[in-house]
């Protein structure tokens, strides 16, 4: 096996490792739209760095931590509803990253490779990045848990019993930017959420709590890298696709499951 | 016994310009059951939830008992579908142990739930799951909005006397919002009549007869109505036909 497959195998397993996590509470709160706008303003990110001559990694972050923030202010104000707010920052953002790059004098980015993913580029230096906040991101929503799903089922309640509800649903809003921003590498801003949602829902088929659904959708979404990149492999098919291909047939064979054992 | 565990004190709200509670000053005890009625949009669950501490109030101050504990039973609670939680993990959820949950699902009838997950509970199921949650702390205050919503009139009845009979035994304060006084009644201190502002207040059977109630529930819906056959005037003389027969227990002084 060669380096940079063996490079890709591990970069996809971590950054499945906490999509199938964070990926349930997308699912839950109903916050696809939310990670659709993130990653798009991820785009923008790598725009501006190119740009402004700054370290992508910081831009990628920086851009949809930023964002993150912003639609915590907006939402708290309530002045638009949060579904028309997310399609007017999503889209934006894209057309905004898009439009920056084609002004950039000497084109030094490669377009197809941010929308869909670039798995088979990542880099030793790439990794290091990946797991060093794979781990920060599994400790921090290893600690919240248990609030996280008490805010997750009904905020009021939770602030009743004395859970900082702000706090907490900030954070995990601060944590979905962080892991947008990694999953870039593997399925691109236009397939991240697919990442995160599809796995989770997967998972929802064969579990009866949600611990046990956390787990699973991390396994699923393993899994769906693996298949995606022995895809990309054998038939030289794109890597970032062939995931969520993948994912998706993972998804369909759980509905069957489900029949089966109903 | 009637020791005060909060007080609010000329509480002013209003949403974008829209006043929703204007001046409101009430006193909550322990061991006194104070029922909140008003109409549609008259400001019941802002006020329930300044109680709570949820909405911050424009003016005017909340003064809890430094050992104020709320048990909470909000009026309708929705879980997504695709959160797998069983009945009994949903009260765990308040920070409390196994034992404790099994003891408070059993108080309130639904021990046999207890696996369930929580979505596939009906109207009156989910009402018991979330009372139980709410005495689950040990609460000194109970505060219910609407807590018989989406209950027929017999379950409705008998929550009510899970409800007295829980705080009788927590000995604590109990706020409760309703849209309809009869049922509640007999078992009431204090009834709080809002419209916005407080309309009139005091004990129930002095509350239905003030003109500023009738004004708002008309008299059928006051705490007689299941009589429909005739009327009351304000000193709750019958005014119309005598073709019915009074049960025992509806005195009309």
């Amino acid at each position: 096996m060669t380096d940079f497959l063996l490079y890709a195998l591990l970069a996809g397993v971590g950054v499945a490792a906490v999509a199938g996590p964070l990926g349930c509470f997308v699912v839950w709160r109903r916050m696809a739209y939310f990670g659709d706008t993130l990653a798009h303003s991820a785009l923008l990110g790598v725009s501006l760095g190119v740009m402004l001559d700054i370290n992508l990694n910081i831009t990628v972050t920086a851009i949809p931590l930023i964002m993150a923030m912003f639609l915590v202010f907006l939402e708290q104000r309530g002045f638009l509803s949060l579904d028309t707010l997310l399609g007017i920052l999503s889209h934006s953002a894209l057309a905004l990253g898009l439009v920056v790059i084609s002004l950039l004098p000497d084109v030094r980015v490669d377009l197809m490779s941010l929308l869909f993913g670039d798995l088979l580029a990542v880099t030793q230096s790439d990794l290091w990045v990946i797991y060093g906040v794979a781990c920060a991101v599994m400790i921090l929503l290893g600690l919240l848990w248990q609030q996280l799903i008490n805010i997750t089922v009904d905020p009021e309640l939770a602030a009743v019993e004395g859970t900082n509800v702000t706090l907490v649903s900030t954070a995990l809003m601060l944590i979905t930017a962080l892991v947008i921003a990694l999953a870039m590498k593997v399925v691109g801003v236009l397939l991240i959420t697919a990442l995160l949602i599809i796995p989770a829902a997967t998972a929802r088929q064969l579990s009866h709590t949600p611990e046990q659904m956390a787990v699973v959708a991390s396994v699923i979404a393993m899994m769906a890298v693996v298949m995606g990149l022995a895809m990309s492999w054998y038939i030289d098919t794109p890597a970032g696709p062939s995931v969520v291909i993948s994912a998706g047939v993972l998804f369909s064979l759980s509905l069957g499951y489900r029949r089966l054992a109903s | 016994m009637s020791r005060l565990l909060l007080t609010l004190n000329g509480i002013h709200k209003s949403f974008a310009g829209k006043p929703v509670i204007e001046d409101v000053s009430l006193s909550l005890k322990q061991g006194e059951i104070t029922t909140l009625i008003g109409p549609n949009g008259a400001g019941k669950s802002t006020l329930a939830k300044i109680i709570l501490g949820l909405i911050k109030p424009d003016s005017g101050t909340r003064l809890p008992n430094a050992e104020l504990n709320i048990g909470y039973m909000p009026q309708k609670i929705s879980i997504d579908p695709t959160l797998p939680i069983s009945t009994c993990r949903f009260l765990q959820l308040a920070n409390t142990s196994h034992q404790a949950c099994h003891q408070a699902l059993e108080s309130v009838g639904i021990r046999h739930l207890t696996k369930i997950p929580i979505q596939r509970l009906s109207g009156g199921e989910l009402q018991r799951a979330l009372l139980a949650r709410a005495i689950l702390r040990n609460p000194n205050l109970l505060v219910l909005d609407e807590p018989v919503q989406g209950v027929d009139v017999n379950g409705q009845n008998a929550l009510y006397k899970m409800i007295n009979s829980l705080a009788k035994t927590l000995n604590c304060g109990v706020l409760m919002v309703s849209h309809d006084l009869h049922l509640v009644m007999s078992a009431t201190d204090q009834v709080i009549c809002l419209n916005r502002h407080i309309c009139c207040e005091g004990h129930p059977e002095k509350v239905t007869q003030d003109p500023a109630f009738i004004d708002i529930f008309g008299q059928t819906t006051a705490i007689y109505s299941h009589h429909h056959d005739h009327d009351h005037n304000l000193h709750g003389e019958v005014l119309d036909d005598h073709t019915h027969q009074h049960g025992e227990s509806y005195n009309h002084d």
